[in-house]
């Protein structure tokens, strides 16, 4: 099974591959002064191979609303496109675009009532008209809440710590680009399960602007 | 009644041969039987006014009242048959409870005025059902801004800045067309709404009446 991270190994007697059941992944969302940057590594990983090194975990729900990826690819997957069915059916019906708390309402809604057969982490980021930017946290059981910084993933466990320290409220766009990329950085060069290129999304007023910045581009730190 | 329907009156389902569904039409008559209702919209929310006149004495005040909360932020005033728009109310009541369970957030009047009128409609369109005999209006305050949609028995609605209905809706109407909406708010218009009910009442009968009036403000 293939998840975007390590998730579960095949049951063949490699006992050791089934040790583990983080989420292998490092994603991350934050609010800045007119939107929110969201941002994921790019590694999927079958037990211990890596089935694809330039993965995109952010995924489009609507024209202003994203969210970022973790736990079983197969499941996270059919769950946004689930939800971006609902919230795009929602939005005709309402003649506007749909607010990010109806899209993180309705992911919720998935996630807690199918928890115990779904592996999925999953940060809804956005932006809308009532509340601007925008992010809610759905853990494993089925939790939501808005933060205005989160991060989700087996890496994210490493760099609590530097993002607790270095986020501020209201920051420019550049300054939190360089924010969000720093923390992924140093969360995928920890977790070996995570890694390869970092993925972002900016998403304001006037939709979503996405960057890459290649491996050997990666904001460098203190390597032992 | 003797001329009019002649055959074409019997059924929601169909057509008069020059294209009017009858029974909707006697609907609307149902409507004009009964008090008068009207909305204003104020800068800062909505006043919704209803005439109950008082059809016995041995009547508890307070009863049968004409205008209900549908939602924190909704209220709905009604003209017509009474345990017609009761069931309105429920549907309205459910509907917006859905979408409070279902998105977590509170529904815009915008969408329930079309599920609603959606709902009111179906009732014009089959043979077995008769039409609703109530016109409803839906007033709200959301995202800072007073809203308000006026339903009719054959299930169409406008968005507006005061509308009436009911015996005396044309004079009501022509009353709220002199007050200058724009600019006034629900304080100054709770009294030209008491004023333009009463007027209309005391022109049509002497008859006890007590006012019904509610209003649906931002410090609600």
């Amino acid at each position: 099974m293939a998840s975007i991270c390590s998730g579960y190994a095949a049951m063949d007697g490699n006992d050791w591959r089934n040790a583990a059941h983080s989420t292998g992944t490092s994603i991350m969302a934050a609010e800045f002064d007119g939107g929110v940057i969201i941002g994921a590594d790019s590694r999927t990983t079958t037990g211990a191979y890596i089935a694809n090194r330039v993965a995109d975990k952010l995924t489009k729900i609507t024209d202003h609303i994203y969210c970022c990826r973790s736990g079983s690819a197969a499941d996270t997957q059919a769950i946004a496109d689930i939800v971006s069915y609902h919230l795009n059916f929602h939005g005709m019906e309402l003649g506007e675009e749909p607010l990010v708390e109806v899209g993180a309402a309705i992911f919720r809604e998935l996630c807690y009532n199918y928890r115990d057969s779904l592996m999925a982490g999953i940060l809804v980021a956005g932006w809308d008209k009532r509340k601007g930017g925008q992010i809610y946290s759905i853990p494993i059981g089925g939790m939501c809440v808005r933060q205005s910084v989160s991060i989700g993933g087996s890496g994210s466990s490493y760099v609590y710590g530097y993002v607790d320290a270095n986020y501020k409220p209201n920051m420019t766009k550049e300054e939190c680009v360089k924010f969000v990329s720093n923390s992924l950085a140093l969360a995928m060069s920890r977790d070996g399960s995570s890694g390869g290129i970092i993925r972002l999304g900016i998403i304001t007023e006037e939709g979503v602007e996405r960057r890459v910045i290649l491996g050997n581009e990666l904001p460098k730190f203190y390597e032992n | 009644m003797s001329s009019i329907g002649t055959g074409y009156d019997l059924s929601a389902s169909q057509f008069s041969p020059d294209g009017r569904v009858f029974q909707v039409e006697y609907a609307m008559k149902a409507v004009e039987n009964s008090g008068t209702v009207i909305g204003l919209r104020g800068t800062d929310g909505i006043v919704l006014a209803a005439e109950k006149l008082i059809l016995s004495k041995l009547h508890e005040p307070g009863t049968n009242r004409r205008i209900f909360n549908i939602d924190k932020h909704i209220g709905m005033a009604f003209s017509g048959l009474i345990a017609d728009a009761r069931q309105i109310v429920e549907i309205a009541r459910k509907e917006a409870a859905n979408y409070r369970s279902q998105y977590g957030v509170s529904i815009p009047l915008k969408y329930l005025n079309d599920r609603v009128s959606m709902y009111m409609h179906a009732y014009t369109l089959y043979s077995a059902v008769r039409p609703y005999g109530c016109s409803v209006i839906l007033a709200s305050y959301e995202e800072n801004e007073p809203v308000m949609y006026l339903i009719d028995p054959s299930g169409v609605s406008y968005g507006y800045y005061g509308c009436a209905t009911g015996k005396a809706k044309q004079s009501a109407k022509t009353e709220i067309e002199k007050l200058k909406l724009g600019n006034l708010s629900c304080r100054d218009i709770v009294k030209e709404a008491a004023k333009i009910v009463f007027a209309e009442a005391e022109k049509a009968a002497k008859q006890a009446m007590e006012a019904d009036s509610e209003s649906d403000t931002e410090d609600m």
